[in-house]
């Protein structure tokens, strides 16, 4: 029943002939359709400008105050295309297939390749935008290489990649703002969908200014809101981000896909304090000049500098010798959990590695470091207070990324039909883990040239503006969405929105974090619930509905993480292989190395929601490869 | 090495536009100075709720300086103290036990304050949407490396482009000016040749958006950039001037 609707003929073939067949909308009748774009990050802002210019009517919506501080600002290190200009031996064949192998061999292959086949043409079309990407003298563009890659093939802007990319869609974004072709709603928060007739034909608001809650009818609707990393409470994403679209999505009848794929990235400042509200990344570039290490000895409590070279171990380097600091990310993190675990973590907590440029510094100087690093550099030492020109960086891994998502096929549209979902919100391009300096080619992949022309595939067969918030359907969850908020309100008790969400993430970390065991999960299906009873007659909420209150954001969010976290649980224990960012400590290799079960594994899992309080149930897509064939991977 | 300090804090307080807003005092004690002070916040808020209290409304999202969400003046400053960082960057080691410190909202004709600390900064998209890009439709565009770039132009570029739109320079301004802001955008495409082809049209849309916005006029006092948290030379405020009057004479 799941069909990906992958198109027929050679890998490489695909997407062309796909995009030759597909139903095309009229350009004059473009304008009768209204697409509704939640999310404004690169993928939602890319997919609403794209949208707009083809002649649709696209209503954008986001959180924050502007469209350009969706998450993907943040976003430091590059973004990956296969332009080979370095020369050395790079294709779109490889990118795929690093793809592939990077997600450990839990991602479509049509789609991986698709990805990387889009992946040039974003450079171009953001170099057209003004993207300032950093460039040789020559004043050609420059490249450097990321983790899980043996090519250099990142195109960068200094430790500001995100930024300019974002600002870039942005800008086309307010472009088409200004035209009247997109209607920018920002401060507005998705709180539910509208289904009509099994189709996706709106959405329920509430304006953050005012409280007001409203209906929005459209032909399609696309969710580009982000990933659900903030679910550990600590993680890098932004503050707000969140995973209320998506998971009310699920409510109303889309699969969610692997929930329990999650990234843990190697290099962020290692956790200090109670109080810390996130944890921040230092981006993974630095791993091509920094060298990670831990003392050999145990407890050993010298200073860096004052331990000598035969008394560190770069475990890395003596582990992957072929890939060395550049390894994935799971491999990464992983390593460095293990050497903590075993006693040899450093700092304070002894939850921490060392990055050491220290080398690199010695080789390069201090002002190409400068330049390749700086702000990555200034960052930490705003935060620890300390000079890592002078010492080596202190590092630990914290939840990044989530490769899980809203299940999707090939033209990017969920099980329910009319809800396409893009970006880091869906599920489908990066397996079971993903590579540095791809998030942001996919979500700019799906929002500048996929969906733009997979959307027509469907809208083509839909009378045009037939969706209206006057059908009962909008009431009824406007209605619902009102009450829910006033249940929150009322509840009157003594925690905040924060404990929970703390006790949660806590929970989450230890149960279902770097690595996961069948009792620890279970432990954490059986406390989920509690905290969640918890929530619902023990949370404090001051102020009304019917105005700015931070607060109540925060309790919608955190209410619905306590649901969704159920299902990431349940995922993990259902997944009894470790893949990628997915470990299971019953799961490996006598080396200790993660253990895939490709003969009983090899597939997606997409859940559906069959109420509250009952049993989800698990679809599974099977993986079927036809170009690679399923490795272990190693990157010894 | 992290200790803790007690502050006592003077917090803008208004409930909504048309409210007329007054400082409130806190105390926050026990105050981790490796907190950032937006963790300061947050302990204090933590506080506020628990005692049936309304919490300090603030924007804020990345924490680490790049979405520019986050924004107070702080003891008379934008941002803070520190020179070059946004207020979630600022950490409390930089104050001192028995501190008082006074935070209020940007305060600008062109910025209403929403709430508390939280002010309406929509104005800054308006000017990006009467100008603020370079018309390249989604597939149309040449292959990158068909341009050079001398080096040195992209980086100045990319200087001008590390704008984060959050505000400060027009909150430093004693006319409040978003001459900093738009000089900062009119620069970044104006140094770039993809950004050439509409100069003239892009300096005259974004200058005549940011004056029906109500922002004032550059009378050179530099505390824009002063109070830029990323630096933004008010060399842009220059290239923005001669770029709008090429555009004047070539009417
Ligand atoms: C610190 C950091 C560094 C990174 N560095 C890199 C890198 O170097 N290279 C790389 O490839 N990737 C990187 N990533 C990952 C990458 O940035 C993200 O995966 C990507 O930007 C996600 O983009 P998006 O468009 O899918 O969603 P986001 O940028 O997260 O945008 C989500 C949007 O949805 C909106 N939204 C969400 N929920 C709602 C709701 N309920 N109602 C209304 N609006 C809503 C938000 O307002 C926002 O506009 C990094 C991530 C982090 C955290
Ligand atoms: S919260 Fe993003 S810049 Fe401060």
């Amino acid at each position: 029943m799941l069909d990906a609707k992958i198109p027929a003929g050679p890998l490489k073939d695909k997407w062309t002939s796909h995009k030759n067949k597909i139903r095309l909308v009229n350009p004059a009748n473009k304008r009768k359709y209204r697409v509704i774009v939640v999310g404004t990050g690169l993928a939602g802002a890319s997919a609403a400008a794209s949208l707009a210019e083809r002649g649709y009517n696209v209503d954008a919506f986001c959180f924050q105050d502007s469209p350009r501080r969706a998450h993907s600002i943040a976003a430091q290190g590059g973004i990956n295309a296969a332009k080979n200009y370095p020369n050395d031996g790079d294709s779109v064949y490889r990118l795929f297939y690093d793809t592939i192998k990077g997600g450990d061999f839990r991602s479509r292959e049509a789609n991986v390749y698709r990805l990387a086949e889009v992946s040039n043409g974003i450079i171009d079309q953001c170099v057209a935008q003004g993207v300032p990407f950093a460039r040789e003298y020559s004043g050609y563009l420059d490249n450097r290489s990321f983790g899980g890659a043996q090519v250099s093939r990142t195109f960068y802007a200094r430790g500001q990649t995100g930024q300019q990319l974002l600002l870039g869609a942005y800008s086309a974004l307010m472009k088409d703002a200004g035209k009247g072709t997109v209607t920018m709603h920002p401060r507005a928060e998705m709180l539910d969908h509208v289904v009509v007739d099994g189709k996706a034909k709106g959405i329920i608001t509430r304006c953050l200014l005012t409280g007001k809650i409203s209906a929005h009818a459209a032909d399609a609707v696309v969710l580009a809101t982000g990933g659900y990393a903030n679910v550990f409470y600590l993680s890098t994403n932004a503050k707000a981000s969140n995973v209320t679209a998506v998971w009310r999505a699920h409510k109303k009848g889309a699969f969610f896909a692997n929930p329990c794929y999650t990234q843990i990235h190697p290099t962020c400042i290692p956790v200090h304090g109670d109080y810390q509200s996130k944890l921040t990344l230092m981006s993974e570039s630095l791993r091509n000049d920094g060298r990670v290490w831990v003392p050999k000895n145990k407890g050993d409590s010298r200073r860096p500098s004052a331990i000598p070279e035969n008394e560190r171990d770069y475990f890395l380097e003596r582990k992957y010798p072929a890939f060395g600091n550049l390894v994935p990310r799971d491999l990464a993190s992983r390593n460095a959990k293990e050497q903590c675990d075993q006693g040899k973590g450093v700092g304070p907590t002894g939850h921490a590695v060392y990055l050491d440029l220290g080398e690199s510094l010695g080789r390069l100087g201090r002002d190409v470091i400068r330049e390749r690093y700086d702000n990555l550099f200034e960052m930490y030492e705003r935060i620890t207070g300390m000079d890592a020109y002078k010492e080596p960086m202190m590092i630990y891994p914290a939840p990044h990324y989530t490769m899980g998502g809203l299940w999707v096929d090939y033209n990017l549209m969920s099980n329910l039909p009319g809800l396409f979902v893009l970006g880091e919100a869906n599920f489908s391009d990066h397996g079971a883990n993903r590579l540095g300096a791809s998030a942001l080619l996919q979500g700019l992949a799906d929002g500048y040239f996929i969906l733009p022309y997979t959307i027509g595939d469907y809208l083509a067969v839909q009378p045009p503006g037939k969706a209206d918030t006057g059908h009962p359907a909008f009431g009824e969850a406007r209605e619902a969405a009102v009450r829910r908020t006033g249940d929150l309100l009322k509840i009157n008790g003594k925690k905040t929105p924060d404990e929970f969400h703390r006790e949660l993430g806590r929970l989450l970390w230890e149960k279902c974090g770097m690595s996961r065991r069948e009792d620890g999960l279970k432990e954490a299906l059986k406390k989920i619930p509690a905290i969640r009873e918890e929530f619902w007659r023990n949370l404090l909420v001051p102020g009304s509905g019917e105005e700015f209150n931070q607060t109540l954001e925060r309790a919608g969010r955190v209410a619905d993480f306590l649901e969704f976290a159920g299902l990431m649980v349940r995922d993990a224990l259902e997944r009894k292989e470790s893949c990628g960012g997915h470990f299971r400590e019953e799961s490996r290799t006598p080396e200790g190395e993660a253990l895939r079960d490709d003969a009983n594994f090899a597939y997606v899992a997409a859940w559906e929601f069959k109420g509250a309080g009952r049993e989800p149930v698990l679809h599974k897509e099977p993986l079927a490869f036809e170009e690679v064939h399923l490795a272990t991977r190693n990157y010894k | 090495m992290a200790k803790t300090i007690n502050l006592t804090l003077h917090v803008w307080r208004q409930k909504g536009t048309q409210d007329k807003g007054r400082f409130e005092v806190y105390k926050a004690e026990g105050i981790d100075t490796d907190m950032s002070f937006l963790e300061m916040l947050d302990v204090v808020n933590e506080r506020l709720i628990k005692e049936g209290k309304e919490p300090v409304a603030f924007d804020h999202d990345c924490r680490e300086g790049i979405c520019g969400a986050c924004g107070a003046v702080v003891n008379g400053r934008p941002h803070g103290p520190m020179d070059k960082t946004t207020l979630c960057q600022l950490h409390m080691r930089r104050f001192k036990d028995n501190d008082t410190i006074t935070i209020e909202p940007w305060r600008a004709r062109g910025f209403p304050v929403v709430k508390d600390l939280v002010v309406d900064r929509s104005a800054f998209d308006q000017i990006m949407a009467a100008g603020g890009f370079i018309s390249v439709k989604t597939g149309s565009a040449p292959e990158a490396n068909t341009v050079p770039v001398r080096r040195q132009d992209a980086e100045t570029a990319m200087d001008a482009a590390a704008c984060i739109g959050c505000g400060a320079c027009v909150a430093a301004c004693p006319n409040a000016s978003a001459m900093l802001f738009v000089g900062a955008k009119v620069s970044h495409f104006g140094l770039l040749p993809q950004g050439r082809v509409e100069a003239k049209e892009r300096v005259r849309g974004m200058v005549a958006r940011m004056d029906a916005e109500g922002f004032g006029n550059c009378s050179n006092h530099y505390e824009c950039e002063a109070a830029c948290p990323k630096g933004i030379s008010v060399s842009t405020i220059a290239r923005m001037n001669r770029e709008y009057l090429s555009s004047e004479l070539a009417e």
